[in-house]
């Protein structure tokens, strides 16, 4: 139903009221009465033995009510922070996973690790208290570089080599073969710098305990309620689930730093029903720096073989991936199967070998950030593709469509593990190559040379597996919880709707898109809907927001929950019409009889099921509330096209973007502006990771770039207008024929912006981020 | 110490260490949470508030500089159902996504709108003048449009 509100509309947020007015709930809006506060006493150390803790001064600190270490959570029992996906290396053996607990005992292994807890009647008093901890710490030589992490000293008493997993995907002979066959070999050294994910919202926890009733409420900044509950409750072990209500209020953006269980707010909750006093804690920024989990920072060595017209025979590549000292919530499925699995890219390229060596190092733990192994994947491609195209004298467009998938090969099947279900990506370069006017670029290039600066373009033709996840396939690649998701579809005695779902907002707005699905599905004014979310105690298990997946899964599940209310409905329309079943139709609103003028609305049936006067009880449940689960049967496939053009001053090394298009494929489309929004985000944190972002640490394992004085976050003058557009190849296997939006910007535009500086300074590759410094040192050192 | 000021039109009176921060005497004592607080080094810019006129980020004012100052927050400038101009351009022009940095970019961009006088805004100018408001969702596109789309209605 096409309406200024329904699938397909530019709908208006409904979450902007409270937003723009200050009537937002974040975590840290909260108070409880008697409430205390929690500060962390951290580790200055990258790598120490840890001894005795004196914690004398800081419990006769005025105003401290409590001091605990990691033996205290131990001896109640506290478990460690597990990882939730078991990655076989390719011998066949187990991932070594070694102990994370949430407060570190006899080691210390990155500067920012908590060690102590100090609970004070203010924020002022835990502060002084937490200063005047004393441990012991006997300082040790760190392992800071993933690079030689394998042959570095040992961290963890349990994990030789310092190596997580060696793992592999793909046919090893077959891409031999391939690249015994080849005209031309393609090599590249890739680093994938390490980032800070810096949602604006520093992450914050309210514990509290009712005593009376034995239960626990966790309010805090998590895109997925439930899982931290399951986390909490099973593995560390804090009380059972059902004594444990988990709340993410609005929560101030993710991008994936959120999905994680921290050690910060397992302390609070556990400390709550300890003191039998609410605990608050909420992160300094600089504690955001040290303490979430960073993203990204891979090291590759990759090889494309290719004919001599320019058709590509196989794709080599051998990573180490840094998981930092730990493994964080879901660490180890980053640079496997959310990286490996999407080396194929656009591409018809038959045999492709990936090795994945994923390593320990006494930095902060390392885990997914917005596109989460796909930027990574398809960094490595695009730049190879680029850099083969450049070797082989090809326009880097023909070599990239002599190679494309076309529309007639899906469903596709890759050398690495995925079937690809639908796509036209000559339609979305097509596209981008008009707006970016292509064709004049040397002139373009010429006017730029004449006033001594360099231009250069680049592209990126990404493609990502979104929608996460069939549970089937995930739970048999190692994942340990199912990836389904869950909604339910509440009528209202009147006839409004509230519908709750699994998904989380942070910036994604399900108030509105969903309420716009709910709206077409059941013909309800937009406005009669409302959607709540976040909380474990409103809805059931639910799996929460993260790699895309809230539309095409969680969306989805609205949609089965809407089909059960209109099946319900129509029975509950045939008896008072005294009609059959198997006449009534369901449209713009209205229950029907077919070939009729005899119909009742969505509210008289509402009514009726709550009001059953003339209501077929013997048959029929009083009530109109129905609840779906979905587990998609693939993953959704969003690709695009990202042209960049940069400008490059050579005197300063500073580049400046001069043009960025971006074509996405993100199937059908449900609010075209919010979707554009989504893609002006990721495009902004691609290009930050590629001019600006680096998460550094000096040798001693100091974290260098721990403030926004030292880690250059992209602000309104770096960035360009974006010019987005889109083309539609639908979902072939949700109902609603969605992909998912949230991550492409990120995905995509990092391998553009840096073929681009590549193209500008005619150099085979820079570093990233290409800072001035950078850039400028390139041109006069190569 | 005891410090005097007024809040959106509203007399308070707070007793507040001298070093107290004026971002937490708007949060904790009155509770005004539309002022948020993003980092530690006054550089994101989600704590701006008007300070007897002009944007501040109020993490950097000190409970003694405060005693007799007029401040007016994000809670103060528009209502859902009366909403200032700013709050409405940001609205028509998808400008926020979670919302957090938001109320303080709505009083910066008023404050930027209000010393550009009668010239008309460019949009470099915008991006330039927002320099000092960190936003991690939307690219900064759509502010930057908001910005200029509101600059364009009213008076701010």
């Amino acid at each position: 139903m096409a309406t200024e509100t329904g699938i397909g509309a530019s709908v208006k947020r409904k979450e902007d009221a409270r937003f723009i007015t200050g009537a937002g709930r974040y975590t840290d809006d909260l108070n409880a009465p008697g409430q205390t506060w929690a500060v962390f006493a951290r580790s200055p150390h990258a790598r120490a033995k840890l001894g005795g803790i004196d914690t004398g001064a800081a419990l006769a600190t005025d105003g401290v009510v409590a001091v605990f270490v990691g033996a205290d959570l131990k001896a109640d029992g506290i478990g460690d922070l597990p990882c939730g996906w078991m990655v076989k290396s390719k011998d066949g053996s187990d991932m070594v996973q070694p102990p994370h607990p949430p407060l570190a005992v006899e080691r210390v292994n990155y500067v920012g690790e908590p060690y102590a807890v100090v609970i004070g009647e203010t924020l002022d008093a835990a502060r002084n208290g937490a200063e005047a901890v004393q441990a012991d710490f006997e300082e040790l030589p760190p392992v800071v570089d993933v690079a030689s992490a394998a042959g570095a000293e040992q961290i963890h008493d349990a994990v030789p080599n310092n190596q997580c997993y060696d793992w592999e995907l793909g046919d090893q002979a077959a891409t031999d073969a391939a690249f015994e066959k080849a005209h031309h070999v393609t090599r590249l050294d890739i680093v994938n710098n390490r980032l800070i994910p810096n949602a604006i919202e520093p992450r914050a926890a309210l514990g509290e305990y009712d005593a009376a009733a034995g239960t626990y409420t966790l309010h805090t900044t998590s895109q997925n309620p439930h899982l931290e509950r399951l986390v909490l409750a099973a593995f560390v072990q804090v009380a059972p689930e059902a004594k444990l209500r988990v709340i993410s209020p609005d929560v101030g953006g993710g991008f994936g730093s959120k999905i994680f269980v921290y050690a910060e707010e397992t302390a609070v909750i556990w400390a709550a029903g300890k003191l039998r006093r609410p605990v608050k804690w909420r992160a300094d920024r600089s504690e955001s720096f040290l303490a979430d989990a960073h993203g990204r920072d891979h090291a590759t060595h990759a090889e494309l073989a290719l004919t001599e017209d320019g058709e590509f025979l196989g794709l080599r590549v051998q990573t180490k991936a840094n998981m930092g000292a730990y493994l964080s919530t879901f660490a180890s499925s980053v640079p496997t199967y959310l990286y490996g699995t999407l080396l194929a890219g656009q591409y018809k390229t038959p045999a492709i070998h990936v090795q994945v060596q994923s390593l320990f190092t006494n930095t902060a733990p390392v885990d997914a950030y917005r596109g989460a192994g796909r930027p990574e994947a398809t960094y490595v491609v695009e730049r190879l593709v680029e850099t083969a195209a450049r070797e082989i004298g090809m326009d880097p467009a023909d070599l990239r469509r002599r190679n494309f998938i076309q529309p007639g090969d899906f469903p596709y099947e890759t050398p690495v593990a995925l079937t690809y279900d639908t796509g036209d990506y000559d339609a979305s370069l097509d596209k981008a190559l008009a707006h970016a006017d292509y064709a004049g670029f040397a002139e373009r290039r010429a006017e730029s040379e004449a006033r001594g600066k360099k231009r250069g373009i680049g592209f990126s033709c990404y493609i990502e597996a979104c929608g996460l996840a069939p549970s089937q396939v995930a739970l048999s690649l190692g994942a340990g919880v199912g990836l389904f998701e869950v909604g339910e579809v509440r009528v209202d005695v009147t006839g409004s709707v509230t519908v709750t779902t699994g998904s989380h907002s942070h910036g994604q707005s399900h108030e509105t898109t969903f309420a716009q699905i709910i709206s077409d599905k059941l013909g309800v004014p937009f406005e009669n809907v409302t959607v709540l979310h976040g909380d474990t105690g409103r809805s059931d298990y639910a799996l929460g927001t993260y790699g895309s997946r809230s539309l095409a899964v969680g969306g989805s599940a609205l949609v089965k929950a809407s089909d059960k209310i209109i099946a319900k409905g129509k029975k509950i329309a045939a008896h008072m019409l005294e009609a059959n079943e198997d006449q009534m139709a369901f449209e713009d609103g209205a229950f029907r009889v077919v070939d009729s003028n005899q119909s009742l609305t969505f509210a008289e049936v509402a009514f009726a099921a709550y009001v059953p006067s003339n209501y077929p009880l013997e048959e029929l449940e009083p009530g109109l509330s129905e609840k779906a689960f979905y587990d998609p049967p693939n993953f959704t496939y969003p690709a695009g096209a990202h042209i960049c053009e940069v400008e490059v001053d050579p005197e300063t090394g500073v580049v400046r973007i001069d043009q960025f298009v971006a074509v996405d494929d993100f199937g059908q489309i449900v609010n075209p502006m919010i979707v554009e929004g989504q893609v002006h985000g990721g495009l902004a944190q691609g290009i930050g990771q590629a001019l600006l972002e680096h998460g550094v640490y000096d040798e001693s394992g100091q974290l260098l770039s721990g403030s926004y004085m030292d880690y250059t976050m992209p602000r309104a003058d770096d960035l360009p207008n974006f010019l987005v557009d889109t083309t539609t190849t639908p979902c072939t296997h949700n109902p609603l024929g969605v992909k998912g939006c949230g991550e492409a910007g990120a995905i995509g535009s990092t391998a553009a912006v840096m073929n681009a500086v590549t193209d500008a300074l005619g150099v085979a590759s820079v570093p990233m981020p290409a800072t001035p410094e950078t850039v400028w040192r390139t041109l006069r050192e190569g | 110490m005891e410090i005097s000021l007024t809040v959106n039109g509203a007399a308070h009176r707070v007793d507040a260490p001298a070093n107290a921060l004026l971002s937490d005497i708007l949060r904790e004592r009155l509770g005004l949470t539309g002022t948020h607080v993003g980092c530690d080094t006054s550089q994101c810019g989600a704590c701006v508030v008007h300070l007897n006129g002009d944007a501040v980020k109020s993490c950097t004012v000190l409970a003694g500089q405060a005693d007799g100052v007029e401040v007016t927050t994000i809670e103060g400038i528009g209502t859902p159902d009366d909403l200032h101009p700013m709050q409405a351009a940001f609205r028509d022009n998808h400008a926020l996504q979670c919302g957090f940095c938001t109320p303080g970019m709505i009083m910066s961009a008023i404050d930027l709108v209000r010393k550009q006088g009668d010239a008309a805004l460019t949009e470099q100018a915008v991006r330039d003048g927002l320099d000092g408001n960190l936003c991690r969702c939307t690219g900064y596109q759509n502010i930057v449009r908001a910005v200029v789309d509101a600059a364009g209605r009213a008076q701010m």
